[in-house]
């Protein structure tokens, strides 16, 4: 290509972005859990980042305080209806309530055929069992008891010593054992934290995806239905990954993206609009033409990545 | 249909149908279980699945259709859970663990239990000795704030064994409050700490049995040890043989991490965790049913034969539906 090899800014910035984006890409691929299914077949499988079990942590810990908080309001209200009269029997209702809450919170929606509890289903996460098989309540209990030690039992004794006014170096102490624990997960490729270890199991990230309509049912006969053609070296400029930006593009972009989209296409492969023909006809042809192509290519063996994959 | 057609779109658009039917099974089975299925949906259940997993792996080669392989992933992964996912009902697993799956595998863990005691009985009986020999002792142990303490006097310590009050507001109270006492806390981390090599299971339990020694040593002194047994072990068997087995629960995974023989250490731990899980459950409600019977039967009862009574027959019951052989059954599952 004669902009290569003059080495234009526009080049090296592409080379640039080009080389980020293989980064991430080899990153992303390392979270990646292949399953084999008795039927032999592969499931690729994410393991959940640790923002993701974080955030979702979170979102469980605050449900977890409003649950507890609505116990406690409404057998206040249900007591003050009764003039506060054995309010002793109130207070003891709400704490076994509260005990509950505060143990079985986790267990029990991990139990459930959702296998996560609302914070996890939130971010599209499950827990999974490791090796593939099926999650078994023991699992959960293991794991969601081993978290009473990792985060709990150091946070409630640094609050109650906080009182008594014990020795500072002990509450730092604490602090760094939650702290080690808190951040396990980083520490090793899977994500796991000390509970999944034991119990076997592990935390994936596996979103509903909808089945959106096919870009190419518009025009599934090709060039013949329309009026747009192009030639094999138009179409052998692109490879897989603008194929996919493209995609994203028609999936879910403004007008004016499209339109700067297909100008920069047209730009680039030398061909000229017609009048009368609209930005979003040319793209979905395009697409399609594009598709077409690549994909008969990979038939052949030929993986085209992108258009500095000289294939 | 013509050449012209796409074949990844011909792809599609042949198996769009089955792969929403499975969808739609799928997400009903999610939201109401094997109940929200009819039986020509099981029936037909096996046969989309087997479909989408292949389609999964010819989209993966045919498709350059981002949307379609995404979608294909989650779909096969949701439907792989389901079907080999755990089919029995909740109900079922709850009666299954009480009929076998509990008493089994707490005697299976004969060695860690009996380990479990000796942490906690030696402990028990080193400071009871030590607080015999030296009142000094006790204050080692215990904290300043409690009444039952070697300064006391015969009729304080005797007056804190029996309840004259019986109402309703003080037993529940007092079952509340056992619910966040200490032990099921202790019983958690006896648990949870197993994973290093069980060391710090041992030292909590030993801790444990020493706390409790010395207080038995200063009713003993007194002349109460008979009353107090009384008053200890109505709900105490339960309670102490709930803390044992989750001693033990410990002791089973720092063994599996310690020891791991053959097996891969990650592997050892994970297969221990499974049973010793199924043994901590058990303790915790043995713990509730104790803190049942500290609530309202040691302030209901105050006749201390009734509480003997009542203390050897929990024992036996325990010990007999722990240890006594079961009649093997056919379809064994986990």
């Amino acid at each position: 290509m004669t902009e290569a090899a003059a080495l234009s800014p526009t080049a090296v910035e592409e080379g640039r972005r080009r080389r980020a984006r293989l980064k991430a890409r080899r990153a992303e691929s390392k979270r990646v859990r292949t399953l084999v299914t008795p039927e032999g077949a592969a499931l690729n499988l994410r393991i959940a980042s640790f923002g993701e079990r974080f955030g979702a942590f979170i979102l469980d810990v605050g449900l977890q305080f409003m649950l507890m908080f609505a116990i406690i309001f409404g057998i206040a209200s249900i007591a003050g209806a009764f003039g506060f009269r054995g309010w002793q029997i109130a207070w003891a209702v709400a704490q076994i309530l509260i005990f509950f809450v505060r143990n079985f919170y986790f267990i029990f929606f991990e139990i459930s055929r959702k296998a996560a509890t609302p914070g996890k289903r939130a971010l599209g996460l499950r827990v999974a069992d490791r090796q593939g098989g099926r999650l078994t309540a023991n699992a959960v209990i293991a794991r969601n008891f081993l978290r009473e030690l990792e985060f709990f039992l150091p946070l409630s004794v640094l609050f109650s010593f906080g009182v008594d006014g014990v020795a500072g170096w002990i509450n730092w102490l604490l602090l760094l054992w939650c702290g080690v624990f808190v951040l396990f997960p980083l520490f090793n490729k899977d994500k796991l934290r000390v509970g999944d270890l034991v119990a076997g199991t592990m935390v994936i990230h596996a979103p509903k995806v909808q089945l959106l309509k096919d870009i190419a049912s518009v025009m599934p006969q090709g060039e013949a239905a329309t009026g747009i053609r192009f030639t094999p070296a138009q179409l052998s400029v692109y490879g897989i990954h603008e194929l996919h930006v493209l995609e994203d593009v028609l999936r879910q972009s403004t007008p004016e993206i499209k339109r700067s989209v297909a100008e920069r296409i047209s730009d680039k492969i030398g061909y000229a609009m017609s009048a009368g023909e609209t930005d979003l006809a040319f793209l979905e042809a395009f697409y399609a033409a594009l598709r077409r192509h690549l994909e008969q290519r990979m038939l052949f063996g030929e993986r085209k990545e992108d258009k500095f994959d000289r294939r | 249909m013509s050449d012209h057609v796409m074949k990844s779109y011909r792809f599609r658009e042949e198996r769009e149908a089955d792969w929403k039917q499975l969808e739609d099974i799928i997400q009903r089975a999610e939201k109401r279980g094997v109940g929200g299925l009819t039986d020509q949906d099981m029936a037909r259940l096996p046969g989309l699945y087997r479909q989408a997993v292949s389609s999964l792996s010819v989209a993966r080669n045919i498709s350059l259709d981002q949307n379609v392989v995404a979608y294909l992933e989650t779909l096969c992964a949701r439907a792989y859970f389901f079907v080999y996912g755990t089919r029995a009902r909740m109900g079922e697993r709850i009666a299954q663990f009480f009929a076998r799956d509990w008493a089994a595998a707490v005697s299976a863990a004969r060695g860690p239990t009996l380990l479990a005691f000796l942490c906690l009985f030696g402990g028990a009986l080193l400071a009871f000795f030590l607080t015999l020999s030296d009142n000094e002792w006790y204050w080692t142990f215990h904290g300043g704030w409690d009444s039952r303490n070697p300064d006391a006097t015969y009729d304080e310590l005797r007056a804190t064994l029996y309840n004259e009050q019986r109402d309703i507001v003080d037993m529940l109270g007092a079952f509340a409050a056992q619910l966040f006492s200490h032990n099921s806390g202790i019983a958690i981390f006896a648990f949870a700490l197993g994973f290093a090599f069980g060391v710090p299971t041992a030292v909590l339990l030993i801790y444990n049995g020493v706390y409790l020694g010395s207080f038995y040593a200063v009713f003993w002194q007194k002349g109460l040890a008979f009353e107090l047994t009384g008053w200890l072990f109505i709900h105490g068997v339960t309670e102490l043989f709930a803390v044992i087995l989750a001693g033990a629960a410990g002791f089973m995974i720092g063994g599996a991490v310690a020891f791991p023989g053959r097996k891969k250490r990650m592997q050892s731990m994970r297969e221990a965790g499974e049973k010793a899980a199924m043994v901590i459950i058990g303790a915790v409600v043995m713990l509730f049913l104790a803190a049942l019977l500290e609530g309202f039967g040691r302030q209901l009862i105050n006749h201390d034969a009734v509480r003997y009574g009542i203390a050897g027959t929990t024992l036996i019951f325990w010990l007999g539906y722990f240890y006594l052989p079961r009649r093997a059954d056919g379809d064994r599952r986990d």
